[in-house]
């Protein structure tokens, strides 16, 4: 079929695509990693350019790696809490017969196209300022304390902006997988007698979990490297401070390029973990 | 599903389904609505909802005062640039992997992909540094090339999967009746295969258009797209909601527009074909 002709005009289409990914990926990386063992503060002219581990040793026994590290799990996990039940909840909803299904779905993945730093900002002073918020208002209006939500209890707050963000992509994705769902299955169930709750359980669940796995997998990967919410929001103050901002801020802020590459080293080793899981999947999809 | 549904219970579903979806939808239309009202009314309390003067004065003050149209042209030219490129540079990669599959094309993939889910942040300080030194920071070009090499793996992917649901015969029809390899591409493939491009230029505006990590952080004021732009309203000095509203309003409904019109290709882009 393919001659060795079409095979050689082949790989030089495919060079181009290999060669600027390879560039992308190797060269800044390689730069983090030798920066990553040097003592480099170019505020205070400083460069040396072997320390040895001084840099990791410093990052990884520091207070504020491991408090990062919580944060970000933190985040993540309530993140994936909110938008997997939420998904598959708002999946199932959107599946069943209703008017105007479309302009619905329509409605629902929306916030998943508003730019991070318009959500985040929207939400930070239309809805959860105490002056003037959204929720204030409604604190008030039922008598209780308007309740300062960003200082009182930040992480939850961008919790829920991020998770208002991603919700739509979930629902989405779920809602593909509910409707690969035979409809055959689910009435003989039916007829069985299968009362609604079993029905999901033994059913529906099963069958979404491919599709769960893939939010959940997807979603860790961009919602480790969150940054606009929370520059936005808190820039990392009150305890909203995970991996990647502390890194953000040894980098840019403090200036130690050192540590902050080191601290970089480590975020990419961590998002690798991760990304194994997810390729595993993928790979699999590609050979059938 | 076929099943005979009685009308109360599809009038159920219909409210229940409606009250979320507007709940989800909120947020947005509470800044639509914020956008036309004046400052006063914007934080009036009780809030007020559609009973109030409407005025169009938020969006001319936003257009005239500030550098917004600046901060738009930006965003237009980064987005439309870093997807043009990705595309110029993905289209031949991905349809020789999908016509011309090798013995390494799917390990290939599998490592455009790995390169997606580097974190930014472990390359921050190497590309801040490559823009200074070849005199790039702050420059719309910095920004297409960037964008476009995060984005490129999509793309290769998006691409990938359109162009192996086109049959194979066809183009072996073609090869059979002496096409050569350019005539195959510009007379069979391409009319076969602008549907899946032209998704994926959408979904990949959209991507590039909303990134908030390096257009935040290799921009300043000449290159700054709407996503740095409007992160410059965070300072509490200079904030009106009215404003605020109308700059976000701006920014956000072109590319909701869109997003709409590629739903079915997000799921498809963004899970790589794991999800059908």
């Amino acid at each position: 079929m393919a001659t060795q002709h079409s095979r050689t005009s082949a790989r030089i289409m495919v060079a181009p695509a290999v060669f600027v990914l390879l560039v992308w990926m190797l060269v800044p990386l390689c730069m983090t990693l030798y920066f990553s063992f040097a003592d480099y503060r170019p505020l205070r002219a400083t460069f040396d350019a072997w320390i040895g581990f001084d840099n990791y040793v410093s990052f990884l026994t520091s207070d504020s790696f491991l408090s990062s590290v919580g944060v970000t799990l933190q985040m993540v996990a309530g993140i994936l809490c909110i938008t997997i039940g939420g998904g598959v909840v708002l999946a199932l909803l959107l599946d069943q017969p209703m008017f105007g299904q479309g302009i619905v779905r329509i409605l629902v993945i929306a916030p998943f196209f508003v730019m991070p730093t318009v959500s985040a900002l929207v939400w930070k002073n239309m809805f959860f300022n105490v002056d003037n918020g959204l929720f204030s208002y409604l604190w008030r209006f039922f008598g209780a304390q308007p309740y300062d939500f960003l200082s009182q209890a930040p992480l939850f707050s961008i919790i829920v902006i991020v998770a208002w963000q991603w919700l739509p992509f979930a629902t989405l994705i779920l809602l593909t997988a509910v409707q690969s769902l035979s409809s055959e299955q689910l009435e003989a169930a039916e007829m069985d007698g299968a009362p609604p709750l079993s029905r999901f359980w033994h059913i529906i669940l099963p069958h979404l979990s491919r599709a769960i796995t893939v939010v959940i997998l997807i979603q860790t990967i961009f919602l480790l490297s969150i940054f606009a919410e929370i520059f936005v929001t808190t820039n990392g103050a009150f305890g909203t401070r995970t991996l990647t901002y502390l890194v953000y801020q040894r980098v840019l802020e403090s200036q130690n390029i050192g540590l902050g590459s080191a601290g970089g080293i480590v975020a990419v080793i961590l998002a690798n973990v991760v990304a194994i899981f997810l390729m595993r999947i993928v790979g699999k999809n590609l050979d059938n | 599903m076929a099943r005979a549904i009685s009308t109360p219970k599809k009038i159920m579903w219909t409210a229940l389904a409606w009250g979320v979806g507007l709940l989800i939808f909120f947020p947005i239309l509470w800044t639509f609505l914020t956008s036309f009202k004046t400052e006063a009314t914007a934080i009036s309390d009780p809030p007020v909802w559609f009973l109030f003067d409407w005025t169009t004065e938020n969006y001319s003050d936003v257009l005239a005062r500030s550098n917004y149209p600046l901060a738009l042209m930006n965003s237009i030219i980064i987005a439309v640039g870093s997807t043009l490129l990705g595309i110029v540079i993905a289209v031949p990669a991905a349809w020789a992997m999908a016509f011309v599959p090798g013995k390494r094309t799917k390990d290939v993939l599998m490592w455009m992909l790995s390169t997606k889910m580097l974190p930014a942040v472990g390359v921050l300080y190497p590309l801040v540094l490559i823009a200074k030194y070849l005199n790039v920071y702050d420059s719309r070009i910095m920004l297409i090339v960037v964008l476009m090499l995060i984005n490129l793996p999509i793309i290769v992917w998006m691409l990938y999967t359109y162009f192996r649901e086109i049959p194979g015969e066809i183009l072996e029809a073609a090869r059979m009746d002496g096409a050569s390899l350019g005539k195959e591409i510009i007379y069979v493939l391409t009319p076969m295969a602008l549907p899946g491009i032209a998704s994926t230029i959408l979904l990949n505006i959209i991507l590039a258009w909303n990134e908030a990590f390096w257009t935040i952080l290799l921009t300043t004021v000449d290159a700054a797209p709407l996503t740095k732009f409007i992160a410059s309203f965070s300072a509490p000095e200079g904030l009106f909601y009215a404003k605020l509203s109308a700059a976000s309003i701006m920014a956000i409904a072109p590319i909701i527009v869109m997003g709409w019109f590629s739903q079915k290709q997000l799921v498809r882009g963004l899970t790589f074909g794991a999800v059908k």
